[in-house]
């Protein structure tokens, strides 16, 4: 640092922070640098050298009256690819190799839109709920606040993460990155239904989306009445705009868009709308022509985040193997790990607390000997069900089925420690 | 002993204020109001797979050609063949193929389907814009643009509805789990 204390300790900081954040990336410790990560060591703020930061006082309290991410780290944010032919309808990345634990923050939670983010303002919104029901109701926001409340952790994941084809993509964020997990507040849904009073025939419940997709999918009564939420909050804040504020539905372990975003009207029937959505969109083409509907779970799947794609191993020696596991279908019971390219595999430890559809945290102590190897996870959830290769997903399913691929991702290491994704080799 | 009386109490309490909020034609908790009948025709734009819902009017393929023209083309190409947005037409023949091609014509099971995602999402910069006719006309002329319908062919609320797709009895029910991986544990 060339900066010395000047004109006011603050405009120095400021200056500081500047070129602090110039440099870019986290310096990651434990062996496995990102690629964006540089260490100076002629730093003046090394031992036995004080730290420049310890001489000056910091940012005042208020200096950010809603906290962001160090500017240091940057280059942490969504994932959201540069080559699209449109923005409107699209997605954008967690960039899940970047965070710990199981909770994604609400700034990098996956997003996917049909028709953009609505701006809506919460005093002018409305759900309606009507059809097959004793008493058709609006509800405000505040009504719905009113509703006895519940906050579940669930995972929500868009059903094209990622395709069957190759290019599968560099880093865990391209592989798997329209993947999340939050906490969740709002109202059991089934109590919004038994509100309105269901009519013996009703079967079928189509929501619908205030954006400009007016975005429609029909949900079986059994899921509703099950675990279905009506949401305001995420991670102890209201719904962000990208997630769907300031209502939405989550249906725990089901696709990604079915969650409707932007709740405004429940119309519950005895069929289901058969909307584009849910025939001609997401629908799983097998290779004889013929397509699977309305085929809701995400099944179980896991990858390995450190080391992945995209990171490299700069030391031999001791490595933690760490990443994420899910179901769809409930909890997840086990999480293999090999480290020799699929010929042995041996159990990871998982990390408390264990959640019914959510992410759950797996670890391996490794000691990598520096030799190239492929290192993979399989998860296996409470069913029984077992993470297959992509190799059984496609011996089943075809190259074309585009959604619902939950393979096993291998990660190849290099001599040199580089980390890459063995599945596009 | 105490705490259990107190607890029935309650709950008879409870469950005598949500017999009188039935009598009242309320839910248990009296939350929301009452939704009309012109709040709901107003709002629910849902259409069946057999129908349900179209709306009168009609409109002709003709008409269908200048709508698309103006609305549709700049995205889904001048014939459907798509751009910036999803191609339309074609692709007959193809899904139990190496290269499947999903339209409108080769993949859509429900032609009523199309009047209710035009009107809902259509055109993606105005969705909403097209008047019943013209959300007819420009379904007339993408099923036309795949061969489905005479170029003087006109569509309304019955022969939409008794419109057959050709791909409608090609979708079947969720299978998973359909693949086994088992498990080797060592030597794989």
């Amino acid at each position: 640092m060339t900066d010395s204390v000047d004109n006011s300790t603050a405009t120095s900081r400021r200056r500081f922070l500047r070129k602090g954040a110039l440099i870019g990336g986290a310096a990651i410790a434990s062996g496995i640098v990102g690629n964006a990560s540089a260490i100076d060591s002629s730093s003046k703020n090394l031992p036995p050298n004080v730290p420049e930061w310890m001489k000056v006082p910091g940012d005042p309290m208020g200096s950010q009256l809603y906290g962001t991410p160090s500017p240091f780290e940057k280059n942490v944010v969504k994932n959201i690819p540069k080559d699209l032919p449109q923005y409107l309808s699209a997605s954008g990345r967690t960039p899940l190799q970047d965070l710990d634990g199981i909770i994604t923050p609400n700034g990098l939670f996956y997003e996917r839109h049909h028709a953009g983010v609505p701006a809506i303002d919460p005093a002018q919104h409305r759900l309606m709920l009507h059809g097959l029901v004793e008493r058709p109701l609006i509800f405000t926001v505040d009504d719905i606040r009113r509703f006895p409340s519940t906050s579940q952790i669930h995972f929500l994941e868009c059903s094209a993460n990622p395709g069957y084809k190759k290019p599968y993509g560099k880093s865990a964020s391209d592989l798997v990155g329209l993947l999340s997990c939050a906490e969740w507040t709002g109202v059991s849904m089934k109590l919004v239904l038994q509100e309105a009073g269901l009519r013996p025939e009703a079967k079928w419940v189509i929501a619908e989306g205030a954006d400009a997709a007016a975005l429609t999918r029909s949900i079986p009564i059994e899921k509703c009445l099950e675990d279905a939420l009506i949401v305001y909050s995420q991670n102890g804040e209201r719904l962000r705009p990208q997630q769907g504020y300031p209502l939405r539905l989550i249906l725990p372990g089901f696709e990604g868009n079915m969650n409707v975003k932007w709740l405004r009207r429940l119309h519950v029937t005895a069929e289901p709308a058969y909307s584009r959505e849910e025939t001609s969109k997401y629908t799983d083409l097998m290779p004889d022509g013929t397509a699977r509907e309305f085929s809701f779970y995400m099944e179980a799947k896991s990858i390995i985040l450190r080391p992945s794609g995209g990171q490299r191993l700069d030391t031999k020696g001791f490595c933690e193997i760490t990443g994420i596991a899910w179901s769809g279908r409930g909890k997840i019971s086990r999480v293999d790990v090999s480290v020799d390219d699929g010929k042995n595999w041996q159990e990871a430890r998982l990390q408390e607390p264990i959640l019914t559809r959510a992410l759950t945290r797996f670890r391996l102590p490794w000691r990598w000997n520096g030799e190239p190897t492929v290192i993979q996870s399989r998860a296996i959830d409470e069913t029984g069900y077992v993470q297959p290769t992509l190799a059984e997903l496609i011996a089943v399913r075809g190259e074309d089925f585009y959604y619902h691929n939950n393979a096993i991702w291998p990660w190849r290491i290099s001599a040199d420690g580089e980390v890459s994704n063995a599945a596009d080799d | 002993m105490l705490r259990t009386t107190k607890t029935a109490a309650i709950a008879l309490a409870f469950i005598s204020l949500a017999s009188a909020a039935s009598a009242a034609q309320q839910g248990p908790y009296g939350i929301g109001r009452t939704a009309t009948a012109a709040e709901i025709a107003g709002w629910n734009i849902d259409i069946g797979r057999d129908g349900r819902g179209l709306p009168p009017g009609t409109g002709s393929v003709t008409h269908g050609r200048d709508v698309f023209e103006q609305q549709c083309a700049a995205c889904h190409g001048d014939k459907g063949q798509g751009g910036v947005g999803d191609r339309l037409a074609g692709g007959r023949g193809t899904l139990a193929t190496s290269n499947p091609v999903k339209t409108v014509g080769s993949y859509w099971p429900y032609a009523p389907i199309l009047f209710d995602y035009i009107r809902r999402a259509m055109p993606q910069n105005a969705p909403g814009s097209l008047s019943n006719e013209d959300v007819y006309a420009v379904s007339a002329y993408i099923l036309h643009l795949n061969g489905l319908l005479p170029a003087d062919a006109v569509l309304d609320a019955k022969t939409m509805a008794e419109f057959k797709m050709p791909n409608r009895n090609m979708f079947i029910g969720d299978s998973r789990p359909d693949v086994k991986n088992p498990a080797c544990e060592s030597n794989c």
